[in-house]
C-alpha cells in the first residue's frame, strides 16, 4: 500500500484502536478487582485481591497515557475538541485515577480498621467510576457531540446526563467486573476462589442481559452505527466472532479451563472496542448541530510528515512494548500467596 | 478572575506538583543503580538491604508521579485546546514517544524491582534497576525536548489549515531531528537531569545524616552518605557549568527572558545583581546588591558588551520581571551553597569526619528542602520568562514564524467556573496527597532499612507482600522479611 496521507491516518486510526483495545482488556480486568474488591469478607482476602494486580495495574495504566499522547500526536484537532468537551467528566475521571493509585499505594501502610476500611471503600469507589466515565464518555461518543463550526463544545453538566451514555456506562462497568472476576479466579484459590467463581457467573449473567439490551437499544437509539457495515459487508464478522466469545466464556469455565474463559473474555472487549471504532469511522467525533463539522481523521489529522514519523516511532517501539509486557505477566504468573507470618 | 489566568494557575500547579516527584525518582534511580551494582559485585547483603530500602521510597514516590503525571497530560487537551491544535503536530509527537519509550519501560521494570526481589535473580535485578532509571531519565528526556522547543522552536514551519471552512494557523514538523535538537533542548535537558541527581543525592544524604544524628542504622547510614556527598559534589559543579551555559543559551535565543531575570530594564552594559527587589513601574532595581558589569562578562566574556534589555521589546512582548528575577536568583543562590556543602563534606569524608560532625549533618537534614526549592524555582523561572508566549516567535531560515500567545492558547468552550471548580478539587486533592506523601515517607524512614535477614518485622506492607506472591510455593521459605515495602 502506498503511504499517503489517507492511508496514513486510516494506519493511525487503526493503530489508536489497537492501543484503546490494549487498555480496556488490560486495565479492564484491575478494574474489574477494584469493583469486585468489596466481595473479600477479610482483611487478608483483600489483600489477595489487591496483590493480584499489584505489579500489574501501573503498566497498564501507561496504555491509555500513550492512547492520549498518540491521539494528540495524530489527530491533535480531535484530541483538543474531545479534551475540552468533556471537561468535567475528564477532571472527575483524573480525581478517580489518583484516588485509586493512592488506595492502592497507601492501604496497607497503616494498621487501622478506619484508615483501611477508607482507602478499601476508595479503592472501590474510583476503579467503578472509572469504568462508567470511560463508557459514559464512550456513549456520548457514539450519539455524537453538538461539536460548533470552531470545533469547539460546550456542553453543562446535565447535557452529560443522558440514558444511552449511561446504559454504555453500565455496561462497561458490568463487563469489567466480569472480566476481573475471570481474572481473580486465575489468580486465586480455595474458599475465596469458590466465591469468586460464584460471581463470575453473576457478572456474566448481568453483562449477558445488559449487552442483549444495550444491542437493542443502539439500533433503535443510534442507527448511524450500522452505516459502515452496510458499506463493508465483511465487518459482520466481528459481531458473529464477538457473539462466539461470549458464549465460549461459560462453557470454559464448566470445563474448567479459566483461562480460555479469560482470553474469551478479553476477546469481547476487544471486539466491543472495534465494533464502537466502526461505528464511528470515518469520524473521530460526529457532530450532531452539522454533521458536515463533524472531527474526522481527515480533518483531525496532523501533516503527513509527522505521521510518518509517528509510524516509524510505533514501529520500533511497539514491540519493545510488547515484550516488556510479556515479559513482566511471565515474571508474575501464577496465584497469588500472602504470607501468613506477615500481619 | 478570567478563564486565562485560572487556567495558568491551574496549570502552574499541577505541574508544580507533579514536579515534586520526576527528579526524586530519577535522583533515587542513580542511587539504586550505584548500590545494586555494589552488591552485584561485593556480594555484601548490606548493600542488597540499602537498595531495598531506597526501591521502597522509589517506589512510593513513583506511583505519586504517575497519578499526577497523567493530570499534566489531559490537561493541554482540557485547558489548552486552541494552544494543542497550533502545537499537536509537532508537541504530540514528543509526548506519545514518552510513553512508547519512557513509561511503559519504566513501570514494567519496575514492577520487576519492587515486586521481583524473589523472583529473578541478582543480575536481572541489576538490569532492572539500570533499566527503570533509564525510563526515567526518557523520560525526561521527551518532556523537556517538548517544553525546550516551545522555548526555542525549530526544524518547523506555520501554515494554514482549513477546518469547516474556517483557516487556522500551526505548527508542523519539517524536520524532526532539527525539532528534536533545537538550539535549547540539550543544554535544558542536561540542567535538568542534573537538577535531579543533585536532589536524589540529598535525599539520600538527608536521611542518612538523620540516621546519623539518632545513631540508628549506622553502617547503612555511612555507606550511603558517602555515595550521595560523592554523587552530590560532581553534579553541584556540573549544575553551575551547565546552568552558565544555558544562560548564554538564553541571552542568544530569549534576550528578553534574560532581561527578567537579570531585572535588566535598560539595553547595555548588565550588572549581575546578587539579590534585589525589582521595580517594574520605575524599571530599575531597588535595595540590590549588584557586581557591576558582571552579567556582560559572564554572557559575553567582555565587561562592556551590551545586553539586550527589557525596552528594546514592545511592551505587549515583554515578560514580567518580578518572579522570574527572584526565582532565578533563588536557583543561583541555592546552587552556589550547594556546592560550598558537597565540597565541604566531600573533604570531610576522610578519615569519617562528616559522620561525627554534627552541625554539617544537621545541615544535610534540611538541605533536601532547599534542592526541591531549586529545581522549583528553576522551572518557574523559565516558565514565566517566557511569557507572553506559549510558543516563542522564531526566525526559520530567514523567515519569522509567528508565535502563540498564551491568551490565544485556551480552550474555547471552557468557563471560568470550571476551572476554578476543577482548582479546588485539586486543591484538595492534592493537600491530602501531600500530607500522605510526606506521613508515608516519615513511616518508611522511622522505620528504616532492615539489617538483619531473618528478623519478621511487624510492618510489611502489602506490596512487600506482594514481593512474596509465589505460584511456586517454594517462594514462601524465602519471604523477605525487612521493611521497606
Ligand atoms: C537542583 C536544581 C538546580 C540547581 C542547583 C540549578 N538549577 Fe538552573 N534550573 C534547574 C535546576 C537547577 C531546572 C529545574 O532543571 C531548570 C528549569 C528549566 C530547565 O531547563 O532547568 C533550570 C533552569 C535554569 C535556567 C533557565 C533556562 C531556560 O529558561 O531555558 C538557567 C539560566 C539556569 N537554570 C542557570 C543555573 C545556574 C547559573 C545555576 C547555578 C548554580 C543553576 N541553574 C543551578
Ligand atoms: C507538562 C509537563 C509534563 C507532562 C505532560 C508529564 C506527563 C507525565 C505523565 C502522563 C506521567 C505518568 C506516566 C506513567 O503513567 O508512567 C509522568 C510521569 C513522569 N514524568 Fe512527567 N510530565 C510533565 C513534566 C515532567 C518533567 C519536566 C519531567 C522531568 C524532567 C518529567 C518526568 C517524569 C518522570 C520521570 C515520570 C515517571 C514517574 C515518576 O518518576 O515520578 N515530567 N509525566
Ligand atoms: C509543554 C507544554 C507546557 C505548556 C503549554 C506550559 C504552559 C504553562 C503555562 C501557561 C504556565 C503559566 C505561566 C504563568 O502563570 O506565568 C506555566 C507555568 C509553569 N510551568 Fe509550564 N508549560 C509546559 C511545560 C512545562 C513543563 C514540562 C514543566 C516542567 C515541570 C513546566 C513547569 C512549569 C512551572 C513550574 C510553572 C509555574 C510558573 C508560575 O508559577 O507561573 N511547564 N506553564
Amino acid at each position: 500500500m502506498i503511504l499517503n496521507h489517507d492511508s496514513l491516518a486510516l494506519i493511525w486510526f487503526a493503530l489508536l484502536g489497537v492501543l484503546l483495545i490494549g487498555y480496556t482488556i488490560l486495565d479492564g480486568f484491575d478494574l474489574g478487582v477494584g469493583i469486585l474488591h468489596p466481595i473479600a469478607r477479610s482483611d487478608e482476602e483483600r489483600r489477595i485481591m489487591m496483590n493480584a494486580i499489584g505489579p500489574l495495574w501501573d503498566g497498564n495504566e501507561v496504555w491509555l497515557v500513550t492512547f492520549g499522547g498518540a491521539l494528540f500526536a495524530a489527530f491533535p484537532v480531535a484530541y483538543a475538541t474531545v479534551f475540552s468537551a468533556f471537561y468535567m467528566p475528564f477532571m472527575l475521571l483524573l480525581t478517580a485515577l489518583i484516588f485509586r493509585a493512592v488506595s492502592l499505594e497507601f492501604r496497607s501502610k497503616v494498621r487501622s480498621r478506619i484508615w483501611r476500611g477508607l482507602w478499601d471503600r476508595g479503592f472501590f469507589a474510583s476503579s467503578l467510576l472509572v469504568a462508567f466515565l470511560f463508557g459514559l464518555v464512550g456513549g456520548h461518543t457514539m450519539l455524537g457531540l453538538p461539536v460548533n463550526q470552531d470545533l469547539s463544545v460546550h456542553m453543562t453538566a446535565p447535557d452529560f446526563i443522558r440514558p444511552y451514555p449511561i446504559a454504555v456506562g453500565l455496561l462497561t462497568v458490568f463487563l469489567f467486573a466480569m472480566h476481573g472476576a475471570i481474572f481473580l479466579f486465575l489468580k486465586t484459590e480455595g474458599d475465596l476462589q469458590r466465591r469468586i467463581e460464584r460471581w463470575v457467573w453473576r457478572t456474566f449473567g448481568v453483562f449477558l442481559v445488559a449487552y442483549i439490551l444495550l444491542t437493542m437499544y443502539t439500533l433503535v437509539e443510534v442507527p448511524h452505527v450500522t452505516r459502515n457495515f452496510r458499506e463493508h459487508g465483511w465487518l459482520w464478522v466481528v459481531p458473529l466472532l464477538n457473539v462466539l466469545a461470549i458464549a465460549n466464556i461459560p462453557r470454559a469455565m464448566y470445563l474448567r479451563r479459566p483461562f480460555y474463559a479469560f482470553v474469551s473474555s478479553g476477546a469481547t472487549i476487544a471486539a466491543l472496542a472495534f465494533l464502537f471504532a466502526a461505528a464511528i469511522y470515518p469520524h473521530l467525533v460526529p457532530g450532531t448541530i452539522d454533521p458536515a463539522w463533524s472531527v474526522s481523521i481527515y480533518n483531525a489529522r496532523s501533516s503527513e510528515t509527522t505521521l510518518r514519523i509517528m509510524l516509524l516511532i510505533a514501529i520500533i517501539g511497539i514491540p519493545c512494548v510488547l515484550t516488556y509486557t510479556v515479559l513482566v505477566y511471565w515474571i508474575f504468573r501464577g496465584k497469588v500467596r500472602l504470607d501468613e507470618h506477615s500481619y | 478572575m478570567d478563564v486565562e489566568t485560572l487556567s495558568r494557575l491551574q496549570f502552574a500547579g499541577t505541574v508544580m506538583f507533579h514536579y515534586l516527584f520526576p527528579p526524586l525518582t530519577i535522583g533515587l534511580g542513580l542511587i539504586m543503580v550505584i548500590l545494586e551494582g555494589l552488591w552485584l559485585r561485593t556480594g555484601d547483603v548490606s548493600w542488597k538491604h540499602a537498595a531495598r530500602f531506597w526501591t521502597g521510597i522509589f517506589a512510593l514516590n513513583f506511583a505519586l508521579g504517575v497519578a499526577t503525571g497523567i493530570v499534566m497530560e489531559f490537561e493541554f487537551g482540557t485547558n489548552w485546546a486552541a494552544y494543542s491544535r497550533f502545537v499537536g503536530d509537532v508537541f504530540g509527537s514528543a509526548l506519545a514517544s514518552e510513553g512508547i519509550f519512557a513509561f511503559f519501560l519504566e513501570s514494567g521494570f519496575l514492577a520487576v524491582l519492587v515486586f521481583g526481589w524473589d523472583r529473578v535473580g541478582p543480575r536481572l535485578h541489576f538490569l532492572s534497576s539500570v533499566l527503570v532509571f533509564l525510563g526515567s531519565c526518557f523520560s525526561a528526556v521527551w518532556i523537556v525536548v517538548a517544553n525546550s522547543w516551545q522555548q526555542t522552536p525549530a526544524g518547523y514551519r506555520i501554515v494554514e489549515t482549513e477546518v469547516n471552512g474556517r483557516t487556522a494557523l500551526r505548527a508542523e514538523i519539517t524536520d524532526f531531528w532539527a525539532m528534536v535538537f533545537n538550539p535549547s533542548s540539550v543544554d535544558r535537558l542536561t540542567h535538568t537531569l542534573i537538577g535531579a541527581l543533585i536532589l536524589g543525592a540529598f535525599f539520600v544524604s538527608s536521611v542518612s545524616a538523620y540516621y546519623l544524628l539518632r545513631r540508628r542504622h549506622e553502617l547503612f547510614a555511612r555507606r550511603c552518605m558517602t555515595i550521595a556527598v560523592i554523587v552530590a559534589s560532581i553534579f553541584s559543579v556540573l549544575a553551575l557549568v551547565s546552568g552558565h551555559d544555558q544562560a548564554r543559551q538564553v541571552a542568544r535565543t530569549q534576550p528578553a527572558k534574560l532581561a527578567a531575570f537579570e531585572g535588566h530594564f535598560q539595553t547595555g552594559p548588565g550588572d549581575l545583581y546578587l539579590f534585589g527587589w525589582p521595580d517594574e513601574k520605575e524599571e530599575r532595581v531597588r535595595w540590590g546588591i549588584a557586581i557591576p558589569r558582571m552579567l556582560s562578562f559572564l554572557v559575553h566574556d567582555d565587561f562592556s558588551t551590551p545586553i539586550t534589555g527589557l525596552d528594546a521589546f514592545p511592551p505587549e512582548d515583554r515578560p514580567r520581571v518580578w518572579i522570574p528575577f527572584q526565582a532565578y536568583h533563588l536557583m543561583v543562590a541555592v546552587g552556589m551553597a550547594l556546592i560550598a556543602i558537597s565540597l565541604t563534606s566531600l573533604v570531610m569524608l576522610r578519615g569519617g569526619r562528616l559522620f561525627r560532625c554534627r552541625p554539617l549533618l544537621m545541615l544535610h537534614v534540611v538541605t533536601v528542602l532547599a534542592v526541591f526549592a531549586a529545581n522549583h524555582s528553576g522551572w518557574v523561572a523559565a516558565e514565566t520568562g517566557r511569557q507572553p508566549w506559549l510558543v516563542y516567535p522564531s526566525e526559520q531560515g530567514g523567515v519569522m514564524m509567528p508565535g502563540l500567545r498564551t491568551s490565544d492558547g485556551l480552550s474555547e468552550s471552557v468557563r471560568a467556573e470550571q476551572v476554578l471548580a476543577s482548582i479546588i478539587m485539586f486543591g484538595v486533592v492534592y493537600a491530602l496527597l501531600f500530607a500522605l506523601w510526606v506521613f508515608v515517607l516519615n513511616s518508611k524512614i522511622q522505620h528504616g532499612p532492615d539489617e538483619r535477614a531473618s528478623r519478621a518485622s511487624p510492618q510489611r506492607g502489602f506490596l512487600q507482600a506482594a514481593a512474596s506472591i509465589g505460584s511456586e510455593r517454594h517462594d514462601l521459605l524465602e519471604t523477605p522479611t525487612d521493611g521497606t515495602r
